[in-house]
């Protein structure tokens, strides 16, 4: 088996590791705005569309070059665009609905095209299969070209037109109450994600190209409040999957690179999903129990302080059994915790068994001042 | 060939095509609209609007959901297709004019989780001025950060806008209309789904813009507060039913027409109405303290 280094040395190999991370950092990039615009169902109708117009792009074209067949998945992606906006506007169907019938319709009209090629023995069709899932070791050098060029447009594109794109991505309808052609820039913005879809089909695959789009943007919202950080991270998430995948199917070949790339870039995802600040499903759940805990805490406090009043002793110690058969098994742990905290203090009991707490002159403050809050708060 | 010299028409200048004819029209009022109407697939929603909008006035646009009163102020700032009618503000066609128009969207038209901060989205109002490609600069970030204070939002302007309450989100998009240095103001319900102070506030930066000379246009949809906030009503359903100062037109004749079958809601109202004189409006309805909440349209 060769090693990394071996693989790496070679120039097609590292031809086709410059156009992963060309792929990645672009689709990065755009995946961004498809994802605050809403529009990765659109992404994925336009990347299974392409599968009929890559058919006939080689049927028309009568080789595999990338040309005809970028040419062709774009024409009929945008025929599917079109169909996905005729069908929502005039059927009673829901637009998720619209872009899943029309999603499969040309999915279905492109396999049954690969298989009739496939089946016609035609010359040059040997690989064109890898389009489903896609085959990095398959690029050719002009490859790596058209997708520097489609990079260095839509890249520089976000670049000038930053405030432009930010402002119609957040509030079109403002941006158009500024005189601005937002269809236009719309347009732009969608026809360059049609473009980086396009381009990486060869790498990808129709199937899976939409998550390549849609997981680094989709991460990246994690770990940020920024848009221009999360385009940085988008690209950065975009890149690292794209040649992360594309070595190790290149160290095993056989392997499809789409897949493989798309699995990085979901990983990343969901580590993104679980792990973020804030946003992170455990961060979130590790807020709130402390909410929780502090919520408790505070009426364990307040509990405390009216057994005492009810005594007509700041210092009376209450029987922990009480606070047992209020809070269960939980309040074990508060107690310990405020005790901890300087708020509360056991003392032996002076009959009987179990122990006592008193509240600290610490805890009588912190009482008393969450039953006035409690108070006002009713009052408002 | 003759050379015309019709001016270019961008593509995008939809709404005005045909108007672009530059002489001035009625250049005494901030707003003038001419027979406007306005559908969405085949569905008028406008229908036949003449509008006068004098300088200088605070003014209410009053009218039951799905009136077209969010249509409206679209139609003037060239944001939907107008199917017939003309449109001018201060005497020129609207679309040449935008840069004269602030807006204050409904809060709900944007999606709030958006990776952006509140200076960010209030310095959003200055790139009309700025033109294309250029970035705000420090210029921009002091005159955004000078109008967050004055909505009282200054401490909030690093906060990430989803953590944002509604009434400071509503006072953000505000603020974003300030810094755009408009004559005529435009405001889609700024005032919905916010506490009483501040609504107070609000309406208090309002009276300001009115009295330093601008021109205020505003959603509303309060019919127990809407004649003691504003001096000019305009009340719409589909067809303007009234328009002038609001102690002429806050009638309950004329509310009745334009709420039609919700007349109920209005019976409440009844004390505080300029009576017209048929009998339905006692002004001494011993109801009106009690059903003051139902009047309150708000959904
Ligand atoms: N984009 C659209 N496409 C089709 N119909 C629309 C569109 N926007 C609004 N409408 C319809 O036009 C009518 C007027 O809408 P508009 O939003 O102007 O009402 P409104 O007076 O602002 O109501 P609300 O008080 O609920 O804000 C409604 O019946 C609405 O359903
Ligand atoms: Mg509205």
């Amino acid at each position: 088996m060769e090693t990394v280094w071996d693989v790496l040395t070679d120039f097609t190999v590292r031809n086709a590791l410059l156009g992963a991370l060309l792929l990645g950092t672009l689709s990065g990039v755009l995946g961004t705005f498809a994802v605050l615009r809403e529009q990765s169902l659109l992404g994925d109708a336009l990347s299974h569309a392409a599968l009929p117009g890559i058919c006939i792009g080689f049927l028309v074209a009568g080789s595999r070059q990338l040309w005809p067949l970028a040419l062709g998945a774009l024409v009929v992606g945008a025929a599917a665009a079109w169909c996905v906006l005729l069908l929502t506007r005039h059927s009673r169907l829901k637009s998720d609905a619209s872009v899943g019938v029309v999603l499969s319709t040309f999915f279905a009209g492109g396999t049954v095209l690969l298989t009739y090629i496939q089946n016609q023995q035609l010359p040059g069709q040997a690989g064109l299969d890898s389009f489903l899932f896609g085959q990095a070791a398959a690029m050719l050098p002009s490859d790596l070209w058209a997708m520097g060029a489609v990079a260095a447009v839509g890249i520089g594109l976000v670049l000038v037109f930053w405030k432009e794109f930010k402002l119609v991505t957040f509030d079109p309808g403002f941006a158009r109450s500024l005189g601005w052609p937002v269809r236009l820039l719309e347009g732009v913005l969608t026809s360059m994600i049609a473009l980086a879809v396009v381009i990486g089909l060869q790498m990808v695959g129709v199937v899976l190209m939409v998550a390549l789009i849609i997981a680094p943007a989709a991460a990246a919202r994690q770990w940020t409040q920024r848009l221009e950080t999360m385009v940085l991270l988008a690209a950065l998430f975009g890149a690292a999957s794209g040649a992360a995948g594309t070595l190790v199917s290149l160290v095993r070949p056989g392997l499809a690179t789409g897949p493989l790339i798309v699995l990085c870039a979901t990983g990343i995802a969901a580590l993104s999903l679980l792990l973020a600040p804030r946003r992170g499903v455990v961060w979130r759940a590790v807020q709130r129990r402390r909410t929780r805990a502090e919520v408790e805490s505070g009426r364990v406090l307040v509990d405390l302080l009216q057994l005492a009043r009810a005594h007509g002793d700041e210092n009376y110690a209450s029987a922990q059994g009480m606070i047992n058969a209020v809070y269960g098994a939980d309040a074990q742990a508060t107690l310990v915790r405020l005790e901890k905290e300087g708020l509360v203090r056991p003392v032996a009991p002076e009959h009987g068994t179990g122990r006592h707490w008193h509240l600290t002159p610490a805890g009588q403050e912190a009482a008393r001042r969450l039953l006035e809050g409690r108070r006002d708060g009713r009052e408002e | 060939m003759t050379v015309h010299s019709e001016p270019v028409q961008a593509p995008w200048d939809r709404a005005g095509a045909g108007s672009s004819v530059d002489v001035e029209h009625e250049p005494s009022l901030a707003l003038h609209i001419e027979d406007l109407t306005v559908s969405y697939e085949y569905r008028p929603v406008l229908w036949d609007i003449d509008l006068d909008i004098p300088p200088g006035v605070l003014g209410a646009v009053v009218g039951p959901n799905g009136a077209g009163k969010s249509t409206l102020i679209k139609a003037i700032l060239g944001m939907v297709p107008v199917a017939a009618g003309h449109i001018y503000v201060f005497g020129r066609p609207h679309h040449r004019q935008l840069s004269r128009i602030g807006y204050v969207p409904q809060r709900t038209s944007v999606d709030w989780d958006f990776p952006t901060t509140a200076l960010d989205v209030v310095m959003m109002g200055l790139y009309g001025k700025l033109g294309w490609i250029r970035r705000p600069g420090k210029a921009e970030r002091q005159k955004a950060l000078e109008a967050l204070e004055h909505v009282g939002m200054a401490p909030y302007a690093h906060r990430q806008i989803s953590q944002l309450s509604g009434g400071q989100q509503q006072r953000v998009f505000l603020a974003r209309a300030l810094v755009q240095d408009a004559d005529l103001y435009l405001m889609d319900e700024p005032m919905a789904g916010v506490d009483a102070t501040t609504e107070r506030h609000i309406i208090g930066l309002l009276k300001e813009l009115r009295s330093r000379g601008k021109t205020v246009l505003v959603v509303h949809h309060d019919l127990q507060t809407v004649s003691q906030y504003f001096d000019w009503l305009v009340l719409l359903n589909v067809r303007i039913i009234a328009q002038g100062p609001m102690h002429e037109v806050y009638t309950l004749d004329n509310l009745r027409h334009t709420y039609g079958g919700q007349i109920r809601l209005l019976q409440g109202l009844a004390g505080a109405l300029a009576t017209d004189g048929d009998g339905e409006a006692k002004p001494g309805d011993g109801r009106s303290a009690g059903d003051g909440g139902a009047a309150a349209l708000g959904r």
